[in-house]
């Protein structure tokens, strides 16, 4: 962890300098900073943001200044690297739920710049959040997982019990249950973001206790090259993970952060930026998905097509009830959805069905 | 539990435990001969990234094997002729050296984190493989497990049983006694600094060819750190290599599997235990250095050698 922060650093006071050098070139650019939590060669989460950010770049050309920092951790270091961004820069996105509190607290002493933090939920006059429904994408892939396993064990790979990650594993195994009674879901959290090493341990270990059908919640590509090697399924997290695993990769669930991106730098350059909460979807082409795989039968694919087409026409909501919380008590009336805050923004339990205990 | 659960288990620790062995036999050695390398993270990481290129381009794994090695020596070959013949802080260089070769492994590797790579198998022999529970967990692991066992009984070898390993050791525990008598104090740990350099890159590089067949920055994600606290936990003796890296090892890979089983220990305890470990063997080490009853930790460890002759 320190090795990244100091790197981090390093690259800091080095994109200042080329700052330094390259800010009088044009009129008056929109300064635009970013703060990653992993590599952006991770092809998941920091690859999709990344993405995103070389699309608004390219919409916007000169009218922006880019600055991306990768492998920022999660602790007090966060704050020491967004501070010295928000000096510089007219807006700073944080790209990761841990860089929360901190954001908050230089978006208080920075009021005059603005502030996007991704997949929180606190609010400033200069602080928005921004997030996607990936629960949306979590619902498509449910629906193909419950089909396409035989042995009734979906794996999942989980990295930290967040709200987001809660989300997607709820959605997940309510789409499977609803194509497959009989399904269950076995949850293994590896308290990680990014260790392809431990990644893999921990496919291995839900692929020997019977899983044939992956899912991630962790940004690296190996999961899917495990389940590629040993024959199973599994699906894209973030971004396309095809080159991985051609036969693994039923479809996968891809991020597209780019217009977002362009229209929220836009609007700090033409003065309308206002601090506001985005939470988008299908509908908004926010989710994405990989191409389906053509070795699943076409009913299973047609099915999944017909999801992502109801979901993009607001038509079905993966949260409908009724439903219970793991303990029984009820959760949603018979066809009730969650409302955002604080259902589905703080989600912090299972829903009923699933066997694995909630974590501590 | 059923026999073919077991035997995943029990390979997952070997897969989880073999880079650590590497490693940390590697550091081992230089830390015998009393120097502290605290770089084991930057040149494992170089050895993930060169064997991975490697087997990427050629598909050979012996080249991808011996890659890693060359790479993990050249990049060590840095601190080497840095502490060695210019006398810097040990401590200092060292971590000049884990940072510089995670930066340098970044932005090398950058084009490769698109790809894959074919894995290095375990082998199987005929009719030994085949026996039931023995033959898949003594004769079907990956030809680099038996490697590392191997080196870990060489180095024992080494250390106790040639004369080179007696003034090695002679050397780590008092330099200057062994510069008296006449042996070369820096050749030896020059020589034992690009031994520890070689090991670290072929751990990191069991990474990228046997663990998961892709490249990424960082993917070490602190394995180094870990084999610097498994050398302690030996207390500075080879075979405990093997015993420290499988309850290192073995710790992520049961805490994994008891998740999946809904046993409730809590991860974050389960990651302590082995460190935990670690300060209470530091503490009974003291105490036995106090009664010196010690013998194997090296007196000169971290300490600069400055020849007046």
């Amino acid at each position: 962890m320190s090795i990244s922060r100091f790197s981090s650093i390093l690259k800091l006071s080095f994109l200042s300098v080329v700052l330094a050098f390259t800010s009088n070139v044009s009129a008056d650019p929109v300064k635009a900073a970013f703060v990653y939590i992993g590599p952006t060669g991770d092809h998941g989460w920091t690859f999709a943001h990344d993405e995103g950010v070389k699309y608004a770049k390219e919409k916007l050309g000169d009218d922006v200044i880019m600055t991306t920092i990768e492998n920022v951790a999660e602790n007090s270091d966060s704050e020491r690297v967004i501070t010295s961004l928000a000096r510089k820069n007219d807006i700073v996105f944080t790209t990761s739920f841990g860089y929360m509190n901190p954001t908050v607290k230089v978006a208080k002493r920075y009021p005059d710049v603005k502030f996007e933090h991704a997949t929180g939920y606190m609010l400033e006059d200069n602080l928005s959040v921004y997030s996607a429904r990936f629960y949306e994408g979590r619902h498509v892939i449910g629906k193909i997982a419950g089909r396409m396993t035989k042995s009734n064990v979906i794996g999942y790979i989980a990295s930290f019990p967040i709200p987001e990650v809660i989300r997607g594993i709820n959605s997940a195994f309510l789409a499977a249950k609803s194509v497959n009674p009989d399904v269950q879901i076995k949850v293994v959290w590896v308290y990680t973001w990014y260790d392809p090493g431990k990644e893999a341990d921990a496919a291995n270990a839900l692929i020997a206790q019977g899983a044939d059908v992956l899912m991630q919640h962790t940004d690296s590509t190996a999961a899917m090259s495990v389940a590629e090697e040993k024959g199973i399924y599994a699906f894209g997290q973030a971004s396309n993970m095809r080159e991985w695993g051609p036969n693994a990769q039923l479809t996968g669930i891809i991020n597209d952060w780019g217009p977002y991106y362009a229209d929220r730098i836009a609007a700090v350059r033409d003065g309308t930026w206002t601090s506001s909460d985005t939470f988008a979807g299908v509908q908004q082409g926010m989710v994405k998905f990989a191409p389906m795989n053509n070795n699943m039968p076409t009913e299973v694919k047609n099915e999944a097509m017909q999801t992502i087409i109801d979901l993009s026409m607001g038509k079905v909501h993966p949260f409908t009830g009724p439903i219970n919380k793991q303990d029984g008590s009820p959760w949603l009336a018979e066809g009730e959805t969650p409302p955002n805050f604080p259902d589905l923004l703080t989600m912090d339990f299972y829903v009923e069905g699933i066997d694995s205990k909630y974590p501590n | 539990m059923n026999e073919s659960l077991f035997i995943s288990i029990i390979i997952g620790i070997t897969i989880a435990s073999t880079p650590l062995i590497f490693a940390a036999i590697g550091e081992l050695l230089v830390e015998r001969s009393g120097v502290l390398n605290l770089g084991v993270e930057g040149m494992m990481i170089v050895g993930a990234l060169l064997g991975f290129i490697v087997q990427f381009h050629t598909g050979s794994p012996y080249l991808a094997v011996l890659a890693a090695l060359l790479g993990g020596m050249a990049i060590s070959s840095i601190f080497a002729f840095l502490t060695q013949f210019l006398l810097t802080n040990q401590v200092a260089t060292g971590l000049a050296l884990t940072l510089f070769g995670l930066g340098l492994s970044a932005f090398a590797g950058r084009g490769y984190t698109e790809e894959t790579i074919v894995l290095i198998k375990a082998i199987h022999i005929p009719f030994l493989s085949d026996i039931p529970v023995i033959g898949p967990l003594i004769f079907s692991l990956n030809p680099l497990v038996y490697l590392a066992l191997v080196m870990v009984y060489l180095v024992w070898w080494f250390l106790y049983k040639t004369k080179q390993g007696l003034i090695l050791r002679s050397i780590g525990d008092n330099h200057d006694a062994a510069h008296a008598i006449g042996h070369n104090v820096v050749r030896y740990r020059f020589m034992a600094i690009l031994f520890g350099g070689a090991m670290a890159g072929l751990g990191g590089a069991f990474l990228s060819l046997v663990q998961v067949p892709i490249w990424g920055e960082d993917m070490t994600a602190g394995r180094g750190w870990i084999a610097l606290g498994l050398v302690v936990f030996a207390s500075w003796l080879p075979f405990r290599i093997i015993l420290g890296a499988i309850l290192f090892g073995g710790i992520t890979v049961l805490q994994l599997h008891a998740q999946g089983f809904d046993i409730r220990i809590s991860a974050q305890y389960l990651s302590m235990l082995p460190y935990l470990a670690t300060i209470i063997i530091l503490v009974s080490l003291r105490i036995r250095l106090k009664n010196k009853t010690n013998r194997t930790v090296p007196n000169c460890l971290g300490r600069i050698f400055h020849s007046t002759s």
